[in-house]
């Protein structure tokens, strides 16, 4: 029986595509997920992201067990709304999760984590708060009475049309600067996002999200599906949880290692397999120079060694195809590398493992 | 829905077969396969003059969001390719009976009577 997020029948209503994304029904697209993809870069988009899970801290001890928990450091949040992206480690150094942490005050803190690792990601946070007698409680947002809707609004003209249909969180919004969250009455509107565009992510009680979704639809908001947000965090170099990175992986070879924070001596979960392993591979871009189209788990061949695809698709943006790929080092911004596409070599050139934001392409 | 014209051949792997009147046939992929496979990026054909055999694959579709291998339909010698497809994939999204994938001729004229009709194809791509 597959899981449903509070908007399945307004996603119907719509004719989408769904499919089942981890246990959940989910839509792939309404049409066309090229468009989708546009209107995002160029216009203004929304996404049901309800599936991810917020998971709220609440105790004395929040700053202490989050500085312990995660491989960025909380620190780093000094003021009210600041959000901080983080890798949360397990003892070899592996990838339990990637998350966004809000801070609001030293005493409440905001988690969102991924959808098909929401369990396991509390079972650890429940017994690391145990382990470390720590005064944290600890629950998720997504199931239940308090249960939370996310819907994502992305694109140029989204914070316009975010306060179109919540006037109210204009004044509260406006001078949000990049990956800050703030709390309107029941609202809580955050300038994160997965596409390289601006926009908000807003949490909201899950009955109140069919209403803001039809709002915003009616106010000319695409409905963008699950494809879309692939391609668009894709084209912005955002890793995808168990596609880039997984609990095998570290994340100083996924391209993560901005945020692991090891200057100073904080104690955290998974630094001593770090620091004891290093960086072993380089995780960067690669553009297809033959036609074809890259997909993970295709084999790079490089002067140095072998390499992995670990996410690949076609660029609406770039019109060409593009990959995330985890290479040897050695490997250099510019080199030609072949990619084994059934059987054939085919030309790829690497680069920084970044090809569109803001509406534009950047290689 | 899907659009399964009467006048065609079909294979369950989704393809559609054309007889044409000197003896070759044009396959293509069906209205029900390009809509489950979204926004088509990239299409490889087949060799001109390559024999294949029934069930072989024969061709690559690739969409944003996945590759799907397109197989012979029948035995037979591939006599021509339709490069427009090819340069312009969205145009089998768009009518998927115009944008034909290649012509071949047939090692057997039987085999392609003995393709699914329409309504036994409607039947498969209604249970996918």
């Amino acid at each position: 029986m597959l899981k449903k997020t509070v908007l399945n029948a307004a996603h119907r209503a719509l004719n989408a595509r769904m499919v089942d994304f981890g246990g959940w029904d989910m839509p792939v697209n309404y049409g066309s997920q090229i468009e989708e993809h546009h209107a995002v870069r160029n216009y203004c988009g929304m996404f049901d992201v309800s599936h991810m899970c917020p998971v709220d801290l609440v105790g004395a001890d929040c700053r202490p067990f989050l500085s312990r928990l995660v491989a960025n450091d909380v620190a780093k949040l000094t003021v009210s709304g600041k959000a901080l992206y983080s890798a949360m480690l397990n003892e070899t150094g592996g990838v339990i999760d990637d998350l966004i942490i809000y801070f609001l005050t030293d005493t409440r803190f905001r988690i969102v984590v991924n959808a098909g690792t929401a369990e396991k990601d509390l079972a650890w946070m429940q017994a690391k708060a145990a382990e470390w007698k720590m005064d944290v409680t600890i629950t998720q947002r997504r199931d239940g009475d308090n249960a939370l809707g996310i819907i994502a609004v992305q694109g140029p003209n989204a914070r316009a049309k975010v306060w179109s249909v919540l006037p109210q969180a204009k004044a509260a919004t406006e001078g949000l600067k990049a990956f800050f969250a703030a709390e309107v009455d029941q609202y809580f509107i955050a300038s994160t996002g997965y596409t390289g565009e601006d926009g908000y992510e807003v949490m909201l009680p899950a009955g109140e999200a069919e209403s803001l979704w039809n709002k915003l639809k009616d106010a000319g908001v695409a409905p963008c599906g699950l494809g879309a947000r692939d391609t668009l965090r894709l084209e912005a170099g955002m890793n995808l949880y168990g596609q880039d990175m997984d609990e095998t992986v570290s994340p100083l070879d996924a391209g993560l290692a901005w945020t692991v924070a090891m200057k100073d001596e904080r104690d955290f979960v998974g630094r001593a397999a770090l620091a004891a392993n290093g960086q072993q591979k380089q995780f960067l871009g690669l553009i297809l120079l033959d036609k074809g189209v890259l997909r993970g788990h295709q084999k790079v061949v490089t002067a140095q060694g072998e390499g992995e695809i670990t996410s690949g698709s076609f660029s609406p943006t770039l019109q060409q195809s593009i990959a995330l790929a985890r290479l040897p080092l050695g490997v250099a911004i510019g080199d030609e590398v072949q990619v084994d596409i059934r059987g054939k070599l085919l030309k790829a050139k690497v680069t920084k493992p970044v090809f569109a934001r803001n509406g534009k392409a950047v290689q | 829905m899907s659009n399964v014209p009467s006048n065609l051949k079909y294979a369950a792997s989704h393809e559609w077969v054309l007889k044409n009147a000197d003896g070759s046939v044009t396959v293509g992929i069906t209205d029900h396969a390009q809509e489950a496979l979204g926004d088509l990026v990239f299409v490889e054909l087949p060799e001109v003059g390559a024999h294949y055999a029934k069930d072989k694959e024969i061709a690559v579709v690739e969409s944003v969001k996945a590759a799907a291998d397109v197989y012979a339909p029948i035995g037979g010698t591939v006599t021509e390719v339709n490069q427009a497809a090819a340069d312009a994939p969205e145009s089998v999204n768009a009518d998927a009976y115009a944008a034909w994938l290649f012509k071949m001729t047939p090692d057997n004229m039987a085999d392609v009577d003995a393709l699914l009709d329409a309504a036994a194809y409607q039947a498969v791509a209604d249970a996918a």
